[in-house]
C-alpha cells in the first residue's frame, strides 16, 4: 500500500541528513562490509587451494595411487603415521596390474620424484628443481604442453632416453638468454637433452611449478628419484569423466588389496588420493573460517542496530506531531508500525548495500595485492541485503511500536 | 427549552446522538470531570457551532464527538453506530470513514504537497493511487486550490493552507465535517473567507460542527450549543443565540 511511500520517505530523510544518516548506519555497513570481504576472502581461498589440488597437483578427474596421502590438511596421528611407515611400497608391478584392469578410456601414469639441482654449462650453481621420472601420459593428466620444443614420446620413454622436458623457471636460470632445446643439462652428473620448455604453471602454496623438469619413466633420470624402500612416488589414474571416477577408484582399489591380499575386513594399506579426499580437511577448515567470518561482523551489526533504534526514538520523538495528524486522519496501529519499519529497514538496507559495494572493493583489493582469486559470492550478497532489512526490523520493531501507540489527542498537541 | 435527547432515535436522520456522556481525567490522583453529562443530538446537514469559555470541557467534547476520545460513561451514537466502546483501531476506521478534522494549527504535513496532503485519509482507506489523486484533485477544486496542489505548506499563507486542510477533511465525504477553532490562527479577513467555505459547504448538505470560543465565529453556524461546565447550557437557532449575546 503506501510501502512506497515509506520507502521514498526513508529515503529524502537519508537525502537531506548525510552526515547523520552517515554515523547512523556505520554499525551496519562495518558488519556487512567485513562480512562480504571475510567470507569472499575465504571463498576465494577455498577456490584457490581446490584448483590448486585439482588442476596442479593432481590433475582433473584423478587420483594418485600412494603408499600415503601426499597432501595432508587435516591432523595426523603418531600412531597413524607409524602405520603408513608399515605399509608396503608402491611397485611397478603394482602399476601394471592396476593399467591392466582399467576401463576404456581411463589414463595412467607411473611417476617418480626427487629434489635435485642440475648442472649446465652456461651457469654455475642455482637452484633446486623437482625432477620427475614419469611415463608419456603424465602430460595428459596434467594437462602439460610444451610452449617450445616438445614432450617426450611412448618411443623415447620405452627405450629410456636420456632426454629432458623442462619448466620455465628451470630454463631462464640454466639457460640464461639461450635457446635451451637441444642443449645439454646434467642431473646427477647423468647428461640430458632438453627437447622442450613446459607452458608457464605458476606456484601453489610456494611450490613452484615452472621449476620442475619431467624425463621419461625408463630414463636415467630413475636413478636418482628411485626409493625402493618407498616405491613409486605415485601411479596417477584419470578416469574418463567425473562420473566414472568413483567405479574406476574402485577398480584400482579392487586390483590393489588382491595384490596384498587384504582380507575384506583389512584396511587399505595403500592410499587413494583424489581431490575430494585431499580437499575434505580442507572444507571443514573452511567452515570454521566462515563461521569466524560470519560471527565477527555480527558483532558490527548488533551495534549497528542499537544506533538504529535510538535514532529511530529519535525520529519518533521528533514526528510525534506527523504521528497524530496520520491517526487522526484513521491510520491505525499497524499502519504507522508499518511505516516506521520500512523506514527502519531502509535506512539499514541502504546501509548494507554501502557495506557490501566496500566489503567488495576490499576483497578485490586483496584479490589484486595477494595471489588469492577473492570473488564476491552471491550469497554473502543476499545474505548481506537481508541481513541489512533484519537488522532494520530488529532496531525499529521498539520505536515503532512506542509510536503506533501514542495517544492521538496527545499527540496532535506535540511541539 | 427541552434539554436531554431521550426521544431521539439514533441513525436515520441524526448523524450524532450522545447520551449522558460524561469524561473524567485522572490528574495525578485527582479526578477532573471535563464532561458531566451532555445530551445532543444533531441531524443530518445541519451547520452547528460548539462553544464556551476555556474549561468548559469542548475541547473534550470535540475529541468525543471526533472519535479521539471515547468517554468514560454514557452513549455515543455516530450515523447510527455506537462508538463509544470501540477499540483503538476501530475508531481510526472510523475517523477515516465518517469524520474530516479541520485544526487550529492546520496539521498539515510540512514535507508533503498540498496534493499528497489531501490524499493522505485516502491512503489510510486503502484507495488506489490513481483514484486517490483525482479525489484529491477534486477536493482542491472545491476550495478553489486546485492551481496550488504541488506547493509544500510552507509555500502557502494561512488561509490556504486551512483551505487545503478542509480539502483534506473532505475527500473521504464524511458523515461529519469537524473543526476546532478553524480560525484561531487567521486574520479577520482570512476567517470570513474560511467561514464563507463552510457556509458553502453547509448549503451543498455537509454537516459542520464547528467548536470555537469566539461568539462571532459561532454566529455564523445556523445552531450554536453553549457548554459551560461540562454540561449544556444552551443550545439554540442562530437568531436566538445573537439576540443572547447581544444582550449580555
Amino acid at each position: 500500500m503506501h510501502l512506497f511511500e515509506a520507502v521514498r520517505l526513508a529515503l529524502a530523510q537519508i537525502r537531506v541528513q548525510k552526515l547523520k544518516s552517515f554515523f547512523t548506519l556505520l554499525g551496519v555497513m562495518i558488519g556487512v562490509m567485513f562480512l562480504i570481504a571475510v567470507v569472499s576472502i575465504v571463498e576465494g581461498m577455498g577456490r584457490y587451494v581446490q584448483e590448486g589440488v585439482a588442476e596442479k597437483f593432481l590433475g582433473v578427474n584423478t587420483f594418485n595411487i600412494r603408499r600415503m596421502p601426499d597432501m595432508r590438511l587435516g591432523e595426523v596421528t603418531r600412531d597413524e603415521w607409524r602405520a603408513w611407515q608399515r605399509r608396503p611400497p608402491i611397485t611397478v608391478d603394482d602399476a601394471d596390474a592396476v593399467r591392466a584392469a582399467l576401463p576404456e578410456g581411463a589414463r595412467w601414469a607411473m611417476q617418480d620424484a626427487d629434489w635435485a639441482v642440475p648442472k649446465s654449462a652456461h651457469v654455475a650453481g642455482g637452484p633446486q628443481v623437482i625432477t620427475l621420472a614419469a611415463t608419456t601420459d603424465y602430460f595428459t593428466i596434467k594437462d602439460l604442453a610444451a610452449s617450445k620444443g616438445r614432450l617426450f614420446n611412448d618411443q623415447e620413454e620405452q627405450l629410456g632416453s636420456p632426454v629432458v622436458v623442462i619448466g620455465e623457471d628451470v630454463a631462464d636460470h640454466y639457460f640464461p638468454g639461450l635457446d635451451p632445446i637441444g642443449r645439454e643439462l646434467r642431473f646427477g652428473n647423468i647428461p640430458f637433452r632438453v627437447i622442450g620448455v613446459l607452458e608457464k604453471q605458476g606456484s601453489f602454496f610456494g611450490l613452484n611449478f615452472d621449476r620442475q623438469a619431467i624425463a621419461p619413466f625408463h630414463s636415467p633420470m630413475r636413478r636418482l628419484t628411485r626409493n625402493p624402500q618407498n616405491g613409486l612416488y605415485s601411479v596417477a589414474v584419470q578416469a574418463q569423466s567425473p562420473e566414472q571416477m568413483a567405479n574406476v577408484q574402485e577398480i584400482a582399489r579392487e586390483v590393489m588389496r588382491r595384490r596384498r591380499h587384504l582380507h575384506p575386513a583389512d584396511k587399505d594399506n595403500f592410499a587413494l588420493e583424489s581431490s575430494q579426499s585431499a580437499l575434505s580437511a580442507w572444507d571443514q577448515i573452511q567452515g570454521y573460517m566462515v563461521m569466524a567470518g560470519v560471527f565477527l561482523p555480527a558483532v558490527g551489526l548488533v551495534v549497528g542496530a542499537i544506533v538504529i533504534m535510538n535514532i529511530m526514538l529519535v525520529a519518533v520523538a521528533e514526528r510525534t506531531r506527523e504521528i497524530g495528524i496520520r491517526k487522526s486522519l484513521g491510520a491505525r496501529r499497524r499502519d504507522i508500525m508499518a511505516q516506521f519499519l520500512v523506514e527502519s529497514a531502509t535506512l539499514s538496507v541502504v546501509g548494507a548495500a554501502i557495506g557490501i559495494a566496500l566489503g567488495a572493493a576490499m576483497a578485490k583489493t586483496i584479490a589484486y595485492y595477494s595471489p588469492l582469486p577473492a570473488s564476491v559470492e552471491p550469497w554473502s550478497v543476499v545474505v548481506g541485503v537481508l541481513l541489512g532489512a533484519g537488522v532494520g526490523i530488529v532496531a525499529g520493531a521498539y520505536p515503532a511500536s512506542r509510536a503506533s501507540r501514542l495517544d492521538p489527542i496527545t499527540a496532535l498537541r506535540a511541539e | 427549552m427541552v434539554l436531554g435527547t431521550a426521544g431521539v432515535a439514533p441513525g436515520t436522520d441524526w448523524v450524532i446522538v450522545t447520551r449522558g456522556i460524561r469524561r473524567d481525567y485522572d490528574m495525578g490522583g485527582e479526578v477532573v470531570h471535563a464532561l458531566r453529562g451532555v445530551d445532543v443530538a444533531i441531524r443530518k446537514n445541519e451547520y452547528v457551532a460548539i462553544m464556551g469559555p476555556s474549561g468548559s470541557g469542548k475541547s473534550t467534547l470535540m475529541n468525543v464527538i471526533g472519535c479521539l476520545d471515547t468517554p468514560t460513561e454514557g452513549e455515543y451514537w455516530l450515523n447510527g453506530m455506537n462508538v463509544s466502546r470501540m477499540t483503538d483501531d476501530q475508531l481510526a476506521r472510523v475517523r477515516n470513514k465518517e469524520i474530516g478534522f479541520v485544526f487550529q494549527t492546520f496539521n498539515l504535513l510540512p514535507r508533503a504537497t498540498a496534493l499528497h496532503n489531501v490524499e493522505l485519509p485516502l491512503v489510510y482507506a486503502g484507495v488506489s493511487s490513481a483514484e486517490r489523486k483525482a479525489r484529491a484533485k477534486e477536493a482542491l477544486a472545491r476550495v478553489q486550490l486546485e492551481d496550488r496542489m504541488d506547493h509544500r505548506p510552507n509555500e502557502l499563507s494561512g488561509g490556504q493552507r486551512q483551505r487545503v486542510a478542509i480539502a483534506r477533511a473532505l475527500v473521504n465525504r464524511p458523515a461529519i465535517l469537524l473543526a476546532d477553532e478553524p480560525t484561531g490562527n487567521l486574520d479577520s479577513t482570512t476567517s470570513e473567507e474560511i467561514m464563507r467555505v463552510f457556509e458553502e459547504l453547509a448549503d451543498q448538505g455537509q454537516t459542520v460542527i464547528m467548536v470555537t470560543h469566539e461568539p462571532d465565529i459561532a454566529a455564523h453556524a445556523r445552531r450554536v450549543i453553549v457548554l459551560r461546565d461540562g454540561r449544556v447550557s444552551s443550545d439554540d437557532r442562530r437568531e436566538k443565540f445573537i439576540e443572547t449575546v447581544g444582550r449580555i
